[in-house]
């Protein structure tokens, strides 16, 4: 249920949304839209109950408003973007530097935030050694600690909420899978949701089950990722090639059910597009094969020493400032604040099979957020062998509805591997006329500014691994 | 430590044998859409029908009015044209030998018949240049920003199943120590600059290799970005959305000069 009110004014929003987030609701993303030259704010916050839309439209001509970042920090690079996309400047902001627009070169001068002798900035991107994702990295450090790291994201903006408006609503999914390709199927999922809620059509069951499958594996895949990288920076030669595999097998099963390895082409709206191409007991016997594989090597990685050793403590983050930023998926959950969109707004599939809460974590550090991931490994090994069964060989009835939506608007959400992915979505005459897409890479990312208390340089890669996000989702 | 070594024994060897050896995952997987050797579309349906076939494809691949062509560097897999005309259009077959071109006009297809020539004088240019790079090469790997899937892909190179080392392919930090430049993404504005600097810190003799159909044409962003071939003169083209790690494999065969023979174009 997503409910949309109206402001008149920034300071009223500001104040509606301070409001709802001291009654226990969730800041989850804030956009600035331009229609017909008026620019209009949209905050989204969730609660148990669904997802409320606080607007306010900034009076004609507006070259600057009050800032929220002051009254939300979690609204801190969602302003910057604000100011990026539109050049209205909200007052009272504590630093306005450029993140999703190149900037002039001026600001590609080293920025210093922390002044005292001998300290200096280590430049660590666009271009990265191994094989990474384009981001930049500004290492503030006298050697060895990291008082502050700074990052520029920009360098991989495509454009792509712009690039939504205009398209023909099947299409759209074809963009949304492509928005953060290693979660094309929770982007595509969030995507169909926002339109099935404008359509207001319901998925028929064996399609439900089948969007689980498929976001499931998904889960599978990344985390195992996240693992290998933690593996190789920990320089477990054996434990990264294990975890490899198994990730390969994983994105083998996926391309054996849909033809594509990230699952692409399976969500559209309304359904889903085909039945598994192999049948369901030869995918349950290789999902039993790969869970116990996957699940002796995950007991042996955290039962060696050495490299839990690299894991303790490092890069913690806080549960009050989990709690404060609304911080989602793994890096919410390690750190005792978990709000997970399967289990707090269940979507498809997911009231039928039974989502069972998650352990309580309070760690906060890499390590938590290794538990935690292999814990949602093991959790969704459980999901995939009771919605593979209920999957018929033969389609008893059509695996999409009919879904041609009427004009309006809606968000849809999906809880991806990263956390939750958010579309604000509006249509009109068949077209898209607007797509906010909101990736949790984006929000969390922001969080890397603050868990390097006490970790030093040789700590880097275990922090980035273990946060798990990607520049593709975060950049848009 | 010593259990891991155990661990590693478990599952045998996994590393595929491919290319000397064929690989039925390889040889199963599904390429670009390409055009039936019998496709016709019928003159009664006249242009309205030839411009329907058009607006199959949402990311412009497929040209109708005068000549059936579908341009696979523009391909982004998703399936719709062969679901909606299986009499016109068909998934091209996987990774050997079809998914990669050392010409961009190669990718179109059906070929026209000057494509051939173009095509070798390309293939022959590019084994003079690379004749010394048959041994080893090393590898940088720049995002010009892709959506992050190309990533996994290659990463998934250096895994135990594909494992490029058996092939004298190393990846390398350092652009002066590279040999091929593998490139992913549509070419964002913010990594044009650093994809040129990275690219002319490279030693001679170098190649280039658009990996994917965002590097090769901008895929579904191709209003605005359209590929990497703007800011570096691109060898090899590798479409797919994103192409298989067989894919990535094949055309750094190709590229220097390991697979001549299975470089069809």
């Amino acid at each position: 249920m997503t409910v949309t009110s109206t402001q008149q004014s920034v300071p009223a929003l500001s104040e509606a949304l301070a409001t709802r987030i001291a009654d226990g609701m969730r800041f989850a993303g804030l956009f600035a839209a331009r229609r017909d030259g008026v620019i209009t704010l949209s905050a989204h916050v969730t609660g148990p109950d669904g997802l409320d839309t606080l607007e306010a439209p900034l009076p004609p001509g507006a070259a600057s408003y009050p800032a929220l970042t002051p009254v939300v920090g979690a609204a801190f690079w969602y302003e910057r973007v604000i100011h990026d996309a539109t050049g209205v400047i909200p007052e009272g902001h504590p630093r306005l530097a450029p993140l999703m627009a190149p900037g002039s070169p001026e600001d590609h001068a080293l920025p210093r935030h922390v002044a005292g002798y001998g300290l200096f900035t280590i430049p660590h991107g666009p271009v990265r050694s191994g094989v990474f994702e384009s981001m930049e990295y500004l290492v503030e450090t006298p050697g060895e600690a990291i008082p502050h790291l700074n990052m520029r994201i920009f360098y991989k903006h495509r454009g792509i909420a712009a690039r939504f408006a205009g398209m023909t609503v099947s299409d759209g999914v074809l963009l949304a899978e492509r928005a953060e390709g290693i979660a094309s199927v929770a982007h595509a999922l969030a995507y169909c949701h926002a339109v099935e809620a404008i359509a207001d059509c319901e998925v028929p069951r064996e399609a439900a089950l089948l969007r689980v499958v498929h976001a499931e594996l998904e889960r599978i895949a990344n985390h195992l990722d996240v693992a290998m990288r933690l593996a190789d920076a920990a320089g477990l030669a054996v434990a990264t090639a294990r975890f490899a595999l198994h990730k390969e097998r994983v994105l083998r099963l996926v391309s054996g059910l849909c033809g594509s390895r990230f699952g692409r082409g399976v969500v559209v709206p309304g359904g889903v597009s085909a039945l598994p191409r192999k049948n369901p007991e030869d995918i349950v016997a290789e999902i039993g094969r790969l869970e116990k594989r996957v699940t002796a090597d995950g007991e042996m990685l955290m039962g060696t020493s050495s490299f839990l050793d690299r894991l303790r403590g490092t890069g913690p983050l806080t549960s009050a400032r989990a709690r404060e930023h609304g911080a989602l998926g793994p890096i919410g959950k390690a750190s005792g604040y978990a709000d997970d969109a399967r289990l707090t707004r269940p979507y498809d599939a997911y009231p039928l099979l039974g989502t069972e809460a998650a352990r309580q974590y309070s760690g906060g550090d890499a390590m938590t957020r290794l538990r935690v991931r292999f814990e949602e490994v093991a959790q969704a090994f459980r999901l995939l062998r009771h919605a593979l069964p209920e999957i018929p060989e033969q389609p008893r009835l059509a695996l999409r509805v009919p879904c041609d939506p009427p004009d309006g608007r809606a968000v849809g959400w999906a809880e991806a591997p990263q956390g939750e992915v958010l579309y604000d979505l509006a249509i009109e005459d068949g077209r898209i006329v607007h797509c906010q897409p909101r990736s949790s890479s984006f929000h969390n990312l922001v969080l890397m500014h603050e868990v390097f208390a006490g970790d030093i340089l040789t700590d880097f890669p275990f922090i980035e691994a273990s946060f798990g996000l990607s520049v593709a989702g975060a950049a848009l | 430590m010593s259990i891991w070594v155990l661990r590693g024994l478990r599952d045998g060897v996994v590393t595929t044998r491919w290319p000397g050896r064929p690989d039925e995952y390889a040889d199963s997987w599904r390429g670009p859409a390409t055009v039936l050797p019998d496709a016709v579309i019928s003159d009664a349906g006249g242009t309205l029908e030839r411009a329907e076939v058009e607006r199959l494809c949402p990311a412009g691949a497929i040209e109708a009015i005068d000549r059936l062509r579908v341009d696979q560097g523009r391909c982004i897999l998703c399936g719709r044209c062969m679901a909606a005309r299986p009499d016109l259009f068909a998934w091209s077959a996987g990774a050997t030998g079809s998914a990669a071109a050392v010409a961009r006009q190669a990718l179109v297809v059906p070929e026209e018949p000057e494509t051939k020539e173009t095509v070798a004088a390309a293939r022959a240019a590019l084994a003079a240049r690379t004749a010394a790079l048959r041994r080893s090469v090393h590898i940088r790997h720049v995002d010009a920003g892709s959506d992050g899937c190309e990533e996994w892909e290659i990463q998934a190179l250096l895994g135990p199943v594909y494992d490029v080392h058996r092939l004298g392919v190393f990846f390398t930090a350092s652009p002066r120590h590279a040999d091929v430049l593998l490139v992913t993404g549509a070419g964002t504005v913010g990594m044009r600059g650093p994809l040129r600097t990275t690219y002319e810190g490279m030693p001679d003799p170098k190649v280039v290799i658009a990996v994917g159909t965002d590097a090769v044409s901008g895929g579904l962003l191709s209003d605005r970005l359209t590929g990497v071939a703007g800011e570096v003169p691109v060898d090899v083209w590798v479409p797919g959305s994103p192409p298989s790690p067989f894919s990535i494999l094949n055309a750094l065969l190709i590229a220097t000069g390991k697979l001549a023979a299975g470089a069809r174009r």
